[in-house]
C-alpha cells in the first residue's frame, strides 16, 4: 500500500491466528491426527459425536500452550475454563465447539519484530490479548457430490491455538511481519508445523480505518481465514482500499466478516452483525477446569529452546552483529543453529564473516534449489573452514566462492582438502610475486611509461596482468606492494 | 428363585443348583408372560442373554466366582450397548445401534452379569413418570393404570415385578430413587462420579449418575460395586478405589439390637412441611420411629435453599446442558432424518422436530434461552450461584448429622396421564431429589410403607460425598428388621 496516498487516513488492525498443534493425537480423543487421510478414517467414536461418548483432554495440547505462553511473555493462567460454543453446522459434529471463552490458557504477552528493510527499517511491538486452547471441525465438501455437501471428519478435533491480538498494527505491512514473526516462533518452540498450504497456520484480520487524529475506532470488517502470507498481505490492502473509498465518497462501514477471494483480489461479505450467531457459550460440564501448576510450568520452561528474540539480543551483544543480521539470522531456529554451529567452529571473531557467508551465498544457494538448511550440502564446519581461510589469507574472498561450490557439490571433505587438490592457495611468496611481476614489466614497457607520465589507471592494468599470471592465486595486497616498490613509486 | 436374593441365587449358582441358563430362561420367560402388561422393556435381547448366560456358565463350570456371575439384571435403554440398539427412549434413536459398549456396559459384561435387555425410560431421561418414552408408558407392577416414577421406571417395575433380579439406572435429579419409591424397592445414586459417564448418554452431564436398582440394599450393593471404579474415558469421573460395599453390610453389627446406635439422623424440617401426601407422611413418621427404635438419633436440621431453590436452579441448570448435549442428534450422522426436506435448516428443523417429543424440545428451548445473549447472567449465572448455596445447606447439615432422612417423593404413583398435560406439576414432584444431584451427593430410597390405595412409599437417605457405604449399611440395617422391601406385587397372568 502507499502510505502517503492514504495519510489522512490511519489503518487499525488486529489479527486472530488459528494454528494447529502439532500433537500425534487429537485434543479430546485418541485418534490421529496425520494430514491427507482418506476422509472419516480419522474420526472416533467421540470425534463423531455419537451417544454418550465424552471429551478427555490431551495434555500435549497443554503443554504446547504452556510454550506458546511462556514463548511471549505471557501469563500461564493457573486456571483456565473449557466452554462450548453452541451452533450447528452439519461438519461440527457435537453441534458445539469446544473452546475456551471467559477464562483462556494464556493471558498477554507480546510479539516484537523489524518491519521494512534498510534505512526505513524499524522495530514493532505488537501485545497479544490472549490464547486459548479450542478443537478445530470437520471439513464440508461441497464440489463432488451432486446436490448434495459431502462431511470430512478427520479434521474435527484437531487442536488448535487460537492467538487474539491487540489490534496494535497499523498497516498491512506490520501485519505480514507480526504474522510472518508469529510462524516462525510457533515453528521455533515447536508446536506447529508451520505447514500454511494444510492449514496449520491460518489468520483472521480484523480491518478498520479511521482518519488521523481520531480518538475512537472506526467500524471493522474481519477477513477470514487468510493462509498465506500473500493473501493476508492483499486482502488487508484490498479492504482498507475499500474502506477509504467507501468512507470518503460519504458511505459507512457496517460491521462484517468477510471473505478474500483472492482469484480476483476483492473482499465479498459473508455475513454481517444482524445475522451472527449467538452461540450461547456456557462452561463444558464434561471437562473440569484446566488447572497449571507452577511445577508444570516450570518443567515446560526448563526444556524451553532460547527464543529469537534473546538469541538476536545475544548475537549483537557477543558478536557485534547488527540488529538486521541477528534479525535474518534468527528467522528460524535451523538457520540459528547453523550460524552457531559455523561460528562455533570458526571462533566468535570470525561471526560476521560467517554471518554474511550464511546469509549471502549459503542462503542464496539453498534458495535457489530449494533445499532446506538442515539439509545443505555444506556443514557449518565446512564453512567455517572456508571462512577461516579467507580470514588468514590463505584464499581471496572470490576464490572462497569457489570452494564453497565445490564443498556444494562433494569435490572435498573440507576447504583445505578443496584448496590443496585444486592449487587455490593464495600467492604469498614474496620472491614468486617479484618473479611474475619481472615478467610482466618486461613484456609491458607501454604500461610501464604511461604510469611514470602520471597514469594511475595503467598500475591497475599491471596489477591485473600480475594477478592473470598468478592464475588469481597472487595476495592482491602483496602485488600492490611490491609493484609500487619496483616501480619506484 | 425369581424371589431369591442376589445372594441367594448366587450360592445356588455357586453350587450348581442351577445354571446362569436356566436362571436366564426363567426370567425370559417371566419377561414374556408379563411384559406385556408392565412395558417395562424396550427391548429384549434373548439371543445375547442365552450366550452371555452360557459363557457364565462355562466360567462357572472352571471354578471360577465372581458376585455377578451368571446373575441375570439389564440395563436402562440409555447405556450403550454394541451390537443391541440403544434408544433412550427416543424416536430419534429408533434403530441407533452403538458400535460400542459404555463403561458399565463393558464392567458388568467382564463381571459375568447376564444382560436380558433395555428398559424402558423417559425421553432422553427427561421426566419424573416413564411417560414421555416414545416407546409408550410403563406401568407400576403395584397397580396398573399407574405410574411407576421416571426417568428409570423401566428399571423400576422391571425388579419390582420379579422380571429381573437387577437394573442399572441413571439418576439426574431423582431418576434412581423416585422410581424406586413408587415401585417398592431399593435405589441407589452414588457420589457423582463414582460410576463413569462414558455410553451412558448424556442428558444434564454435570448431575447425571449411574444407579443401581435391586429389591434390597444387598441387592443393590452387589450392582454398584461390579458398576463403580475410574474410567479416564470420563473426566469426571472419580480417581479413588472403588467402594467395598458388600463387605461392609455382611459385617455383624456390634450392637445387635441397636445396630444403628450412634447414628445422628438429620431430619430437614422443610422437606416435611405442606404438600405431602398424608400417607407419606404416615409411613416416614413410622420409618423414623423404626430408625429411633434402632438407636439412631433424629436430629432437625435445615436445607432451606434446597427446598425452596432446588426445582427452579435444577430446571435452568439441566435444560441449559440438555439443550447442548442433544445438539448432536441433527440428523447428519446418525439418527431420525425427515423424508422431507429443501435446505440444510429445514432438514434440521424437520429431523428434530419429529425426532424429539414435547418434554424434550421443551427442555430444549428453556435451555437454549436460559444461555442466550442477555438471559445467561439472569438466569444461568444465578442458577449456578443458587447451587452453590444448595451445596453449602448440605454442608452445614453435615456437620450436625451423619445422613439426612427425608421423603423421596411427596406422594405416592399417579395415574398415567395425570399430570402429563402440566410440565409444572410434574416439576413439583421432584422437589426432594433434585437439591441431591445439585450437590453431588449420594441417596438412597428404600421402602418404607404403602398409601391407603396400596402402592409403595420410600424413605431417602442422603449423606456426604463418598458414604455410599454407610447409606447402604444403614438401609440394611432397617431392612433386617422390617419387611417392606419383601413384598411383592401380585402380577396378573398374561
Amino acid at each position: 500500500m502507499n502510505r502517503t496516498a492514504q495519510s489522512d487516513w490511519e489503518v487499525v488492525i488486529g489479527i486472530e491466528t488459528h494454528v494447529q498443534l502439532n500433537t500425534a493425537s487429537k485434543i479430546f480423543s485418541g485418534a490421529p491426527t496425520t494430514f491427507g487421510a482418506e476422509p472419516n478414517r480419522q474420526a472416533c467414536a467421540v470425534d463423531l459425536a455419537l451417544p454418550g461418548v465424552l471429551p478427555v483432554l490431551n495434555r500435549g495440547a497443554v503443554e504446547r500452550a504452556i510454550r506458546f505462553g511462556l514463548g511471549i511473555g505471557g501469563e500461564v493462567a493457573a486456571r483456565s475454563i473449557f466452554a462450548r460454543k453452541n451452533y450447528f453446522y452439519p461438519d461440527l459434529p457435537k453441534g458445539y465447539q469446544i473452546s475456551q471463552f471467559e477464562a483462556p490458557v494464556v493471558i498477554g504477552g507480546s510479539v516484537r519484530f523489524r518491519v521494512g528493510e534498510g534505512e526505513a527499517a524499524y522495530e514493532k511491538t505488537v501485545r497479544l490479548t490472549r490464547a486459548h486452547l479450542e478443537e478445530d471441525a470437520g471439513k464440508s465438501l461441497h464440489e463432488d457430490f451432486q446436490g448434495m455437501s459431502g462431511i470430512d471428519l478427520n479434521r474435527a478435533g484437531t487442536p488448535l491455538l487460537e492467538i487474539v491480538s491487540e489490534p496494535d498494527m497499523r498497516s498491512a505491512a506490520e501485519a505480514v511481519a507480526y504474522a510472518r514473526t508469529l510462524h516462525a516462533l510457533v515453528r521455533w518452540i515447536d508446536i506447529c508445523d508451520g505447514n500454511l498450504q494444510e492449514g496449520s497456520f491460518r489468520c483472521d484480520a480484523n480491518v478498520s480505518v479511521r482518519r488521523r487524529g481520531d480518538e475512537q475506532l472506526g467500524t471493522r470488517r474481519e477477513i477470514k481465514n487468510l493462509n498465506s502470507f500473500r493473501f493476508l498481505q492483499e486482502a488487508i490492502e484490498a479492504e482498507i482500499r475499500w474502506q477509504i473509498e467507501t468512507l470518503e465518497d460519504g458511505g459507512q462501514v457496517q460491521q462484517a466478516t468477510v471473505l478474500f477471494d483472492e482469484t480476483v483480489g476483492e473482499v465479498r461479505v459473508m455475513r454481517t452483525k444482524e445475522d451472527a450467531h449467538d452461540y450461547r457459550y456456557f462452561p463444558d460440564p464434561d471437562l473440569l477446569p484446566l488447572e497449571i501448576d507452577d511445577d508444570w510450568v516450570a518443567r515446560v520452561r526448563a526444556e524451553m529452546p532460547e527464543l529469537p528474540a534473546a538469541m538476536a539480543q545475544r548475537f549483537t551483544d557477543e558478536y557485534g552483529l547488527s540488529g538486521a543480521d541477528a534479525s535474518v539470522l534468527t528467522a528460524s531456529r535451523e538457520q540459528a543453529a547453523y550460524f552457531q554451529d559455523c561460528v562455533q567452529a570458526a571462533g566468535s571473531a570470525l561471526a560476521k564473516p560467517c554471518a554474511n557467508w550464511v546469509m549471502g551465498e549459503l542462503a542464496a544457494r539453498l534458495n535457489r534449489t530449494e533445499t532446506a538448511i538442515a539439509d545443505a550440502p555444506v556443514r557449518p564446519v565446512q564453512l567455517a573452514g572456508l571462512v577461516q581461510r579467507i580470514q588468514d589469507g590463505t584464499i581471496s574472498n572470490n576464490t572462497g566462492k569457489k570452494v564453497f561450490e565445490a564443498l556444494w557439490n562433494g569435490e572435498g571433505a573440507d576447504a583445505d582438502a578443496i584448496i590443496a587438490a585444486k592449487g587455490l592457495k593464495q600467492v604469498s611468496d614474496a620472491g614468486a610475486i617479484e618473479k611474475m611481476i619481472d615478467d610482466v614489466l618486461a613484456a609491458n614497457q607501454k604500461s610501464v611509461d604511461e604510469f611514470r607520465a602520471g597514469k594511475e589507471k595503467a598500475f591497475n592494468a599491471l596489477v591485473g596482468q600480475v594477478m592473470k599470471a598468478s592464475r588469481g592465486q597472487a595476495n592482491p595486497a602483496q602485488v600492490n606492494e611490491l609493484l609500487r616498490r619496483k616501480l619506484g613509486a | 428363585m425369581i424371589d431369591a436374593s442376589v445372594a441367594e441365587l448366587r450360592q445356588a449358582l455357586d453350587a450348581r443348583k442351577v445354571s446362569a441358563t436356566e436362571l436366564a430362561h426363567l426370567f425370559l420367560n417371566r419377561i414374556d408372560a408379563h411384559d406385556a402388561a408392565i412395558h417395562a422393556f424396550i427391548t429384549v435381547d434373548r439371543e445375547g442373554a442365552l450366550a452371555a448366560a452360557a459363557a457364565a456358565d462355562e466360567r462357572l463350570a472352571r471354578g471360577e466366582r465372581a458376585p455377578l456371575l451368571g446373575i441375570p439384571f439389564a440395563h436402562k435403554d440409555i447405556f450403550c450397548t454394541e451390537g443391541v440398539r440403544t434408544t433412550c427412549g427416543s424416536k430419534m434413536l429408533e434403530n441407533f445401534i452403538s458400535p460400542y459398549d459404555a463403561h458399565v456396559v463393558t464392567l458388568l459384561k467382564e463381571a459375568g452379569a447376564v444382560s436380558l435387555g433395555k428398559l424402558n425410560l423417559d425421553e432422553f431421561a427427561m421426566g419424573s413418570s416413564t411417560e414421555t418414552s416414545y416407546f409408550g408408558a410403563t406401568h407400576n407392577p403395584w397397580r396398573a393404570g399407574y405410574v411407576p416414577g421416571g426417568s428409570s421406571g423401566g428399571s423400576a417395575a422391571a425388579v419390582a415385578a420379579r422380571l429381573v433380579p437387577l437394573a442399572t439406572g441413571t439418576d439426574t435429579g431423582g431418576s434412581v430413587r423416585q422410581p424406586a419409591a413408587f415401585c417398592g424397592i431399593t435405589g441407589i445414586k452414588p457420589t457423582y462420579g463414582t460410576v463413569s459417564r462414558y455410553g451412558m448418554i448424556a442428558y444434564a452431564s454435570s448431575c447425571d449418575q449411574g444407579g443401581a436398582f435391586g429389591a434390597s440394599a444387598q441387592d443393590c450393593a452387589a450392582l454398584l460395586e461390579a458398576m463403580s471404579g475410574f474410567d479416564e474415558r470420563d473426566s469426571t469421573s472419580l480417581n479413588r478405589p472403588a467402594p467395598q460395599l458388600r463387605a461392609a453390610l455382611d459385617a455383624a453389627p456390634q450392637d445387635a439390637a441397636r445396630p444403628l446406635a450412634g447414628l445422628r439422623l438429620g431430619v430437614p424440617v422443610e422437606f416435611f412441611r405442606d404438600g405431602l401426601h398424608p400417607d407419606v407422611v404416615r409411613a416416614l413418621g413410622d420409618a423414623r420411629r423404626q430408625y429411633e427404635a434402632l438407636g439412631a438419633q433424629c436430629v432437625e436440621i435445615s436445607l432451606e435453599h434446597a427446598a425452596r431453590l432446588a426445582i427452579p436452579a435444577y430446571y435452568v441448570l439441566a435444560s441449559a446442558e440438555a439443550s447442548s448435549n442433544l445438539s448432536r442428534y441433527d440428523g447428519v450422522r446418525y439418527g431420525h432424518r425427515a423424508a422431507d426436506y429443501d435446505d440444510l435448516d429445514s432438514m434440521y428443523c424437520n429431523s428434530r422436530s419429529e425426532g424429539f417429543g414435547a418434554e424434550v424440545r421443551r427442555r430444549i428451548l428453556i435451555g437454549a434461552y436460559v444461555l442466550s445473549h442477555g438471559y445467561y447472567d439472569a438466569y444461568y449465572l444465578q442458577a449456578q450461584r443458587l447451587r452453590r448455596l444448595i451445596a453449602q445447606d448440605f454442608r452445614a447439615a453435615f456437620e450436625r448429622c451423619d445422613l439426612i432422612f427425608a421423603p423421596v417423593s411427596p406422594t405416592p404413583a399417579w395415574k398415567i396421564g395425570e399430570k402429563a398435560d402440566d410440565p409444572v406439576a410434574m416439576y413439583l414432584a421432584d422437589i426432594h431429589t433434585l437439591a441431591v444431584n445439585l450437590a453431588g451427593l449420594p441417596g438412597l430410597s428404600h421402602p418404607c410403607g404403602f398409601s391407603e390405595e396400596g402402592l409403595p412409599i420410600g424413605a431417602q437417605l442422603i449423606g456426604p460425598h463418598f458414604s455410599e457405604v454407610r447409606l447402604l449399611e444403614v438401609a440394611h440395617r432397617f431392612q433386617q428388621n422390617t419387611d417392606w422391601h419383601c413384598r411383592r406385587p401380585v402380577l396378573s397372568a398374561a
